[in-house]
């Protein structure tokens, strides 16, 4: 075998793989947007998240006070659902790899793992923010339907940015714990659990409940719903909550993955 | 070309793949025999990178398959047909395969007729393909970049008779244009009437490798007597050990001359003497791994 494998043309075994070039990034993010929407389980999550955030403006049209139908309170009321909903897209875009062993697959066409779970938080995050625009939209219809006084006063492009950073968390925490798991449902179990067994240990166990705003996420990201302005002191909350149960659960759930034999 | 060189893999204490080393040349159809649980599927894992392994190296055409970009376009992979999304189409599974290598959906349509999938079989899920549908669209998947190296993991299971001569064609036509493939099997009868070259693994270690004629080549020889009696006393009195093969004849590890030459001096008349036939190569293929199983269990656990 010759050793001088830079001359001209490939010698007799070796791959010429110089008029090939890598897979681009953008690439993935596509196929990964596709494969979020091409089984009916995947395209009826996206349905439900539309529907439910339809309906509960409905809801909310009927039962709310004329002069609470204003713009802010409908955002409000949606990001809720949308906070269930969407964490579970992003488990299901990771745990899909292995609960139906596509991974082998996946990372065989691309083996730079790092690179497709890139291409996979991408894909995630435009369809997290494709849920805010939709609720953007239907808020939009729904308050101009209401006419009540005053109904698109206050807000602000905080708003949005709040609404925006509940839901892209939302989308991250999903992935991390799918990648932490590999397994839908223990993955999507555990993230609905997690928060209700903490606030009980919480409540029984005063100290914890004391410092729950700093590590539980759920407690520290309640003013983000409120609409009101967030003290520094909130703000530091709501990384260190995100740094407790997104950032170091996405890196734990990343080196797995980089590390994992896939069979 | 691939090249396995020295490559190890552990579990614990278990060696899943023991140190071994074969080549697959360009041109040709290499077979990868070995029972299950015997390292075939580890191994080819190793080589696309998905199983990290403990020590040496897999190189495909010169390169780690992780350093060859877009490598789908080099090297066509099916490792398990049964691991595709259930809920996507036939057609859906290979638009994906596609859009990420940068293939045209055209290729995709011409892959689905290739294997025999157009149609409304396309359309439907996966989770309603038989094993030999799975096996074809995993072929399909593995051919769409439009490589020059195949890996195949069983991919004869599943396929009716139709289907695994419909493979042979598809596989031997690929490697006459200078294409490698490696394929697996615990099956060796399919094996045999694919492969040029054979690789036989057992307990995670190389027992065997060469053409299918080297492997064959076997001494020995088959007699059946008028008399049965006669000639075993014969074969008895010229020191030619002999074993009856159970329809009147006997089976011997002498040359025919030899045997023949017995039965002359001892005047038996033989209606039948000739080479043994190969043993056929299931037969040696087991024997070589159970062999290889009985001296690996050393007091020192299951490596030698």
């Amino acid at each position: 075998m010759s050793t001088t494998a830079a001359t001209a043309g490939a010698p007799f075994g070796t791959l010429d793989i110089s008029t090939t070039s890598k897979v681009p990034l953008l690439r993935l993010v596509k196929v990964e947007m596709r494969k979020m929407i091409d089984t009916r389980s995947g395209l009826w999550l996206i349905i439900a998240i539309v529907a439910i955030t339809a309906l509960i403006t409905v809801i909310f049209f009927f039962a709310a006070p004329d002069d609470d139908r204003v713009f802010l309170n409908y955002i409000g009321i949606m990001a809720t659902p949308q906070g269930f909903l969407l964490p579970v897209m992003g488990i299901l875009l990771i745990t899909q790899e292995w609960t139906q062993r596509t991974g082998m697959v996946t990372f065989t066409l691309e083996p730079h793992r790092g690179k497709v779970i890139a291409a996979k938080v991408i894909a995630a995050l435009v369809f997290g923010l494709l849920a805010v625009l939709v609720a953007t939209v239907i808020a939009s219809i729904a308050t101009g339907v209401s006419g009540a006084p005053g109904a698109w006063a206050d807000i602000g492009s905080d708003d949005f940015a709040k609404f925006t950073l509940l839901q892209v968390t939302g989308v991250l925490q999903g992935l991390a714990f799918g990648l932490i798991f590999l397994n839908s449902a223990a993955a999507i179990v555990t993230f609905f659990v997690l928060p209700i067994a903490f606030s009980i240990v919480a409540s029984l166990w005063g100290a914890l409940e004391d410092i729950a705003p700093w590590v539980d996420l759920g407690t520290s990201q309640v003013p983000l719903f409120e609409g009101t302005n967030l003290t520094g002191e909130q703000w530091w909350q709501v990384l260190t909550g995100t740094v407790i149960w997104v950032v170091l659960p996405f890196l734990a759930g990343l080196i797995r993955v980089l590390r994992a034999e896939l069979k | 070309m691939i090249t396995l060189e020295n490559v190890t893999k552990r579990y614990g204490q278990f060696t899943a793949v023991n140190d071994i080393s074969f080549v697959a040349q360009s041109g040709k159809v290499t077979g990868f025999l070995g029972p299950n649980g015997a390292g075939k599927s580890t191994s080819m894992r190793i080589m696309v990178g998905l199983t990290p392994q403990d020590g040496g190296d897999a190189l495909i055409g010169g390169y780690r398959f992780a350093d060859i970009p877009n490598p789908s376009r080099h090297v066509g992979v099916l490792l398990d047909a049964s691991a595709q999304h259930d809920g996507r189409t036939g057609r859906e599974v290979l638009r994906l395969s596609a859009e990420t290598m940068g293939m045209g959906l055209g290729r995709v349509e011409e892959m689905l007729t290739l294997v025999g999938l157009s149609g409304p079989e396309s359309k439907r899920r996966v989770r309603n393909y038989s094993l030999g549908m799975r096996q074809r669209l995993g072929i399909a998947n593995a051919l769409m970049g439009d490589p020059s190296v195949l890996i195949l993991d069983e991919p004869v299971n599943g396929l009716d008779p139709a289907g695994i001569h419909w493979m042979r064609g598809l596989l031997r036509s690929f490697a006459a244009k200078g294409g490698t493939v490696l394929l697996s099997s615990h099956l060796l009868h399919e094996v045999e009437m694919i492969a040029d070259e054979m690789v036989l693994i057992g307990r995670g270690k190389i027992v065997a490798r060469g053409t299918k004629e080297e492997l064959l080549q076997t001494r020995g020889t088959y007699v059946k007597p008028e008399d049965p009696e006669a000639l075993q006393k014969a074969l008895q009195a010229a020191s030619i050990e002999a074993v009856p093969s159970g329809d009147g004849g006997f089976r011997s590890d002498s040359e025919p001359i030899e045997v023949g030459r017995a039965a002359a001096a001892a005047g038996v008349v033989l209606a039948e003497l000739k080479a043994a036939e190969g043993a056929g190569l299931e037969e040696m293929f087991l024997q070589l791994t159970s062999d290889h199983a009985r001296d690996s269990i050393t007091p020192e656990g299951v490596q030698v």
